[in-house]
């Protein structure tokens, strides 16, 4: 039995090759590739390149197939990895208006320059499940515009600015961006370092406290005024070359969300912006950033910080599921020596306590 | 020696200039909780992460590493960290507290007493001690700033006011050289009295929460209290079941489920060392005492 809490080197082996084990499956079923991972599970590996913090599609496919599908664990080897990568230096700010587009909708207006663009969604499917998919059944090729895609694309939040219905975007575009990676979270946040938080954040966090926003707890009143999917040409400059140079391209999913704002003691009435930005396909991860961005701007414009989502310290503290997950997971590792501490003081206090009780009832007795 | 594709000790040069600078800020504020980039390791946050970092940024070629988890060498985290550092720093590890320069723990402080040149490490879940009565992290830097303890006697006062005692059994707040309250990590409040005027270096890692801390050698420690009741820490009362010790802090081991109960040392070489040198408790030659007996 003290075998059972003492783990020992061996016992430790034997749990890593039980694991592989478990990991292979049925060896009389073909093995998965990381390539079909990475071509088929196309939104497992954004969620885990968004959450990792690392573009890198084949080891985004390879950390998911050593997880078994455990996305939330194979983030987590992924950041492990990227944080012993040396960085060499920063990018230029990616520019999305210059997205080649493979899907860009507005809720707000019916009809914008560039279009509707509907691109692959589940938004307008049926939910039901296609037994098709249980067979190799082929893929008849889908439609393609005659057309390509109007180049100029301009952002929806670039529209009502013309107007100057919409609040500009805060902060200073020159300075120095903040480093989530390279700077502990200090409060309070600038911006920058908010969205950086939220970008690496758990999805499943991000989306929550996004819609509880949406359910009175923040008062957001939110419109979808544009979200685009595409890819972007990441640049470098190098100081010895002096102008810009592409390294490659990136896919990465844009929100912009407008919010009408009433105004407030320091705040004449306007449109304000909530932004959500993510590696690859993931709408609901950016949607939801976007209406998070948008509460936590609160105490910049003057508004009561009253709920969760409003809450920055509450909100970037417990965003990032390496560190929730690792935390609550621990609670597995060996605590006995504080809990017999509080055997030991609880054993005390209700002795003590049954003392009390005794004494009164002996004095009435007397 | 060490690992391919790796630095020694995994971290990069950069990393570890970056951590004992914050360790040396830590050494000269003791009991200063100093913001650190904490990084992702290879091992979970709150499995010993901000001790890992602290130990790569310390530990040289020449260094002795001992881990410990619950005060024993052989439990299953204790066994992971030990091995990671043996296969990423290829050093020497030891089970002696004696032997080690480095003693990377989770929720113990030896038995045997620490000696100048040794480097205890906590690994620290949580370090804010006013965590638990201020949630906001803002509020907690001003209180250190101000040295606003008042919250902190006021819990404690309302503990004696509501139960006649103290109620902290562990993770027992100090306060380290008149001036800084400290989280010591989550040992046993009979640790406490250890960490006093250490001879040895006592650096405190949380990766999680990105804070290092540090107590100095010979640096006062003391366990707050109030005059009229005085510090008081609890271990069970019984002596250690294999080697008879006294003095030393037990775990409660179930033996039956007929309400059977064994009381063994905690720190397990202390308990080994007692009994190579002849000590025997009442249940000596217990199967717990390991293969070895």
């Amino acid at each position: 039995m003290y075998v059972a809490v003492k783990g020992g080197e061996r016992a430790i082996a034997a749990s890593h090759a039980v694991l592989a084990e478990a990991r292979r499956g049925d060896p009389s079923v073909p093995v998965l590739g990381v390539d079909q991972i990475e071509q088929q599970l196309g939104h497992a590996v954004d969620r885990v390149m968004a959450e990792g913090a690392l573009y890198d599609r084949t080891l985004a496919a390879l950390a998911i197939k050593q997880a078994q599908g455990d996305l939330q664990e194979a983030a987590f080897l992924l950041r492990a990895y990227r944080t012993t990568l040396p960085r060499f230096c920063a990018s230029l700010p990616i520019d999305t208006a210059r997205m080649t587009i493979a899907r860009r909708i507005s809720a707000t207006y019916k009809d914008l320059p560039g279009g509707q663009i509907l691109g692959p969604t589940y938004d307008y499917t049926h939910r039901l499940l296609d037994p098709g998919l249980l067979d190799d059944a082929p893929v008849p090729p889908a439609p393609r515009a005659a057309e390509p895609a109007d180049p100029a694309m301009p952002r929806v939040a670039a529209l009502l600015d013309q107007e100057g219905l919409i609040r500009p975007e805060s902060g200073d575009r020159d300075a120095e961006p903040p480093d989530l990676t390279r700077d502990p979270l200090t409060f309070p946040a600038a911006r920058a370092l908010r969205l950086q938080n939220l970008a690496r954040g758990d999805e499943g966090f991000v989306l929550a406290m996004g819609y509880s926003t949406q359910r009175g707890y923040g008062g957001a009143h939110p419109f979808a005024g544009e979200v685009r999917y595409g890819t972007v040409a990441v640049e470098i400059a190098p100081e010895e070359l002096g102008f810009a140079i592409e390294i490659g391209d990136i896919a990465v999913t844009e929100c912009q969300m407008v919010n009408q704002f009433a105004g407030s003691r320091t705040e004449k009435p306007q449109f304000t912006r909530g932004y959500g930005l993510a590696f690859g396909h993931s709408e609901r991860k950016a949607m939801g950033m976007a209406l998070v961005d948008r509460a936590l701007m609160s105490r910049e414009l003057g508004q009561d910080v009253t709920a969760p989502a409003q809450d920055e310290e509450f909100v970037l503290s417990h965003s990032d599921n390496v560190e929730a997950s690792g935390f609550v997971q621990h609670l597995k590792l060996p605590h006995y020596v504080d809990f017999q501490s509080e055997l030991e003081l609880i054993r005390r206090l209700r002795a003590e306590a049954e003392e009390r009780v005794a004494e009164p009832n002996r004095e009435a007795a007397e | 020696m060490s690992l391919p594709g790796y630095n020694f000790a995994y971290l990069d040069e950069q990393t570890k200039r970056m951590i004992r600078r914050a360790l040396l800020k830590a050494v000269a504020i003791p009991g200063y909780q100093v913001p650190f980039a904490s990084r992702e390791m290879p091992l979970a946050y709150g499995w010993g992460t901000g001790g890992m970092q602290v130990t790569a940024a310390v530990i040289g070629p020449d260094d002795v590493l001992k881990v410990i988890d619950q005060g024993a060498d052989d439990t299953t985290n204790a066994v992971s960290i030990r091995r990671f550092f043996a296969l990423t720093a290829g050093v020497r590890t030891t089970e002696r507290t004696v032997e080690a320069t480095i003693i990377q723990t989770r929720h113990r402080i030896p038995e045997t007493p620490l000696t100048a040149g040794q480097i205890l490490v906590y690994q620290v879940p949580q370090p804010e001690p006013l965590r638990k009565l201020e949630p906001r992290e803002t509020e907690t830097r001003r209180m250190h700033a101000l040295a606003e303890y008042g919250l902190m006697h006021v819990k404690l006062y309302e503990d004696i006011a509501r139960h006649g005692r103290i109620t902290l059994s562990y993770d027992y707040p100090v306060l380290v050289n008149g001036r800084h309250v400290m989280a010591p990590s989550p040992i046993p409040s009979f640790d406490n009295p250890k960490m006093h005027r250490s001879p040895a270096l006592q650096l405190f890692g949380a990766g999680r929460e990105k804070r290092i801390y540090a107590v100095p050698p010979y640096t006062s420690v003391e366990s707050l209290a109030f005059e009229d009741h005085p510090f008081h820490p609890w271990k069970a009362n019984a002596p250690c079941g294999l080697c008879g010790a006294t003095d030393s802090y037990l775990d409660e081991v179930v033996v039956d489920d007929r309400g059977g109960r064994l009381f063994v040392c905690s720190d397990t070489d202390h308990c080994t060392t007692r009994r190579a040198a002849g000590h025997r408790g009442a249940a000596a030659g217990h199967a717990l005492a390991g293969a070895g007996e």
